[in-house]
């Protein structure tokens, strides 16, 4: 009885909290611009299935791709096993679904070969990132916190797996003794291999698997509380991440209305241009001057650095990282939703998106190339923030290279980015 | 005198009398217009291909291909602007709109309904960014107009043409691969040619950008290990073809760069689709 409370508090307790960081995350989105993604939804739905659910952009890279199937799968799957040991947490049963009978022994079954394919992979995980060191998981972005966060993760998953074997283990042993409520259920593939290795003392063995069950249980909560403050969060963003990706050619740049009625307005006297929140400026500057898709693509990062290794700037030395993009507008965008927290509204803190987080040396390295874009994995779009921070630097702050400014000044007087007369443009004409 | 594929040669007669018959007549839509006509596809030429020594040979054999196959075709000559498409990628929307309301002012006042063009960046600007600014059109780019073509048989490539057997790769202009998707159409008519197709490391989706666009081609490259044109080349290197093909102005600069500053000129030819289109139909 005792233990049902505890495990009730702890429950209700971690799904509070969850919920809570869920809300301030959901608020730090929020502060982005509006973009209306709710058009087309079954093409959307087609994504979400096709990118988040079913991995299709994961196997640009198969050997990556089929270890995190692997993890992705158990995952999912072994989360139903999850409802069962709530279940049983919470009314003090004991493997509640084992009257279905042959097919639970099945889902057990593929809950054991899944843990074990969550356990090697991370194993393996772990050794791409700390042993072997893969270039684009050891990066200098990467240094201090997101590697340590990186490695949290894995081992927490080695140890939740671990557990659950080891649950699974002691619970067949007692089984065999016949002990108590133990009665023959389920079906062992992987964990009957630990029976030699398991003490014989009933009580022993009743102690490790109640062990294994409130460790396991607890550290899934544990690892729930744990996602709002680490890149893994992407298990949850992935989904509606896809689901609002953006489905035009990857071309297209967003056209910036406000613009156009300036421009209208200009070529056209009469034309009085609709009234507009005239505060608003022109690009980014900061996180609240982004769209909310590029705050959503900011918290959804995992940080696996496929853009970057994939980005032309970045493979021949310069500063830029597409990654780096990613990471400093989630950590700026967690610093702004504090300020905002603490004082109720945003306080000016002399800190921006631009110069504080992100250089003008890594803002102008970028050739839009959209490699970045196409190889992320969860649709993440590091392009669109670094066109808005240009915007800002070039139409805020007419601050672009001394070359950019030439090739505007071209473009404005002779109609060509170089510095050759309109009148010639045909000149080509009269050679054969 | 004139440089031939296999190095400077003397025209015979024939020949002569061919490029006579060839010789280019690039109509303007303004030219059309007086004799009360409009051109069924518009040639968007670009500032490259209007000004760049090396593209200007590539707009001359569109033009000839045009030509040959008989299309009422036109450019816009001294009326055509720059698309805006570098202003835009370098932050200064104003300057983007200002060109495009301006280039769709005349191409509406035109009536342009269909735009090839050579320029996979004119092509992206004019296809996905000027509609919303009143500007629509059926745009294709030039690979996909040969691509056509040569279906629907009204190109073909002659049976010994100069490309037959040879080493032949493709770099992905990042504009028009990844960009708006179209893999196909330029693999398509060098498949046609008859030569052995071989595939750089990074293609398709997976292309490596030649290190030009997003304005870069107008300003030096941040600080780094190399140039990306070189990280490129090598690439291109690696798989020692006779020919590297280009479908973009900004990319053959920066290939032929590299390829000078790697010293494989005498090994390695960089050709656009529509010249190696041009030579091996022998327009």
């Amino acid at each position: 009885m005792i233990g049902q409370l505890i495990f009730a508090v702890c429950f209700l307790g971690a799904l509070f909290f969850f919920g809570k960081n869920a809300r301030q995350i959901y608020s730090n989105i929020k502060l982005g611009r509006d973009l209306d993604r709710s058009d087309r939804a079954s093409e959307r739905w087609k994504t979400m299935f096709l990118v988040a659910l079913g991995q299709k952009k994961m196997f640009k890279r198969i050997i990556p791709a089929i270890l995190h199937l692997f993890v992705y799968l158990g995952f999912v799957i072994i989360n139903i096993e999850m409802l069962e040991i709530i279940i049983d947490g919470l009314f003090g049963t004991h493997r509640v679904f084992s009257f279905l009978g042959g097919f639970y022994n099945f889902l057990i079954g593929s809950f054991e070969w899944l843990a074990l394919g969550v356990l090697l992979s991370c194993v393996i995980f772990l050794i791409r990132r700390n042993v072997v060191k893969v270039t684009r998981l050891n990066s200098k972005e990467l240094n201090n916190w997101p590697k340590t966060d990186a490695n949290i993760i894995l081992i927490t998953e080695i140890l939740l797996m671990s557990a659950f074997l080891l649950m699974n283990a002691t619970d067949l042993k007692l089984q065999l003794y016949g002990f108590e409520h133990f009665n023959a259920v389920g079906s062992f593939p992987v964990s009957h291999y630990l029976l030699p290795y398991l003490p014989t003392s009933t009580t022993t063995l009743y102690m490790i698997e109640r062990f294994c069950w409130w460790f396991h249980i607890l550290g899934v909560l544990a690892f729930l509380n744990y996602l709002p403050y680490s890149k893994h969060l992407h298990i949850v963003l992935a989904f509606p991440n896809t689901y609002f990706s953006n489905l035009d050619a990857k071309g297209k740049l967003s056209n910036m209305t406000a613009v156009t009625n300036e421009v209208k307005a200009m070529l056209d006297p009469s034309f009085t241009p609709p009234s507009s929140d005239a505060t608003a400026r022109f690009g980014a500057k900061d996180v609240q001057d982004l769209t909310w898709k590029s705050l959503l693509d900011a918290y959804t990062c995992t940080e696996c650095g496929r853009c970057t290794s994939s980005c032309p700037a970045n493979i021949t030395g310069k500063l830029l990282s597409p990654r780096k993009i990613m990471m400093d507008t989630r950590d700026r965008l967690a610093e702004v939703g504090n300020n905002i927290k603490t004082n109720g509204s945003f306080v000016e803190d002399g800190k921006s998106l631009i110069d504080t987080y992100i250089s003008r040396e890594e803002l102008w390295a970028c050739t839009s190339c959209n490699a970045c874009v196409e190889q992320c994995p969860v649709n993440i779009n590091p392009l669109d923030i670094i066109i808005e921070l240009r915007r800002f630097a070039v139409m805020e702050e007419s601050q672009a290279p001394a070359s950019i400014n030439n090739m505007f000044g071209n473009i404005e007087n002779n109609g060509a980015p170089w510095k050759y007369a309109q009148m010639d443009r045909a000149n080509w004409t009269q050679q054969q | 005198m004139e440089i031939c594929a296999n190095g400077p040669c003397k025209l015979d007669s024939t020949t002569i009398v061919l490029r006579m018959e060839n010789e280019l007549k690039v109509p303007t839509v303004a030219e059309l217009l007086a004799k009360g006509e409009i051109p069924d596809i518009l040639f968007w030429v670009g500032c490259a291909g209007s000004f760049d020594e090396r593209a200007q040979k590539i707009t001359r054999d569109i033009c000839r291909i045009l030509q040959h196959v008989g299309l009422n075709y036109a450019i816009l000559g001294t009326e055509e602007s720059c698309t805006g498409d570098p202003a835009k990628r370098s932050g200064n929307e104003f300057l983007f709109q200002m060109q495009a309301m301006m280039n769709i002012e005349v191409l509406n006042g035109y009536e342009i309904k269909k735009i090839v063009t050579a320029c996979p960046h004119c092509f992206n600007t004019l296809k996905n960014e000027y509609p919303a600014l009143g500007g629509n059109y059926e745009v294709i780019h030039h690979t996909q107009l040969i691509q056509d073509l040569i279906d629907n048989g009204k190109l073909k490539p002659a049976d010994n043409n100069i490309f037959k057997g040879k080493k032949i790769t493709y770099h992905d202009p990042c504009y028009l691969g990844r960009a708006n998707e179209v893999y196909e159409a330029p693999r398509k008519v060098l498949e046609s040619l008859d030569a052995q197709l071989v595939e750089l490391k990074r293609c398709r989706s997976n292309g490596l950008c030649c290190g030009a666009g997003g304005g870069q081609m107008f300003k030096e490259p941040e600080q780094g290990k190399k140039d990306i044109n070189i990280e490129r080349i090598e690439e291109v290197i690696a798989i020692q073809p006779h020919v590297v093909a280009a479908a973009c102005p900004f990319c053959m600069t920066m290939l032929k760069d590299g390829v000078k500053i790697k010293e494989k000129e005498s090994e390695i030819e960089v050709l656009d689709i529509a010249e190696i289109t041009a030579r091996a139909n022998k327009l």
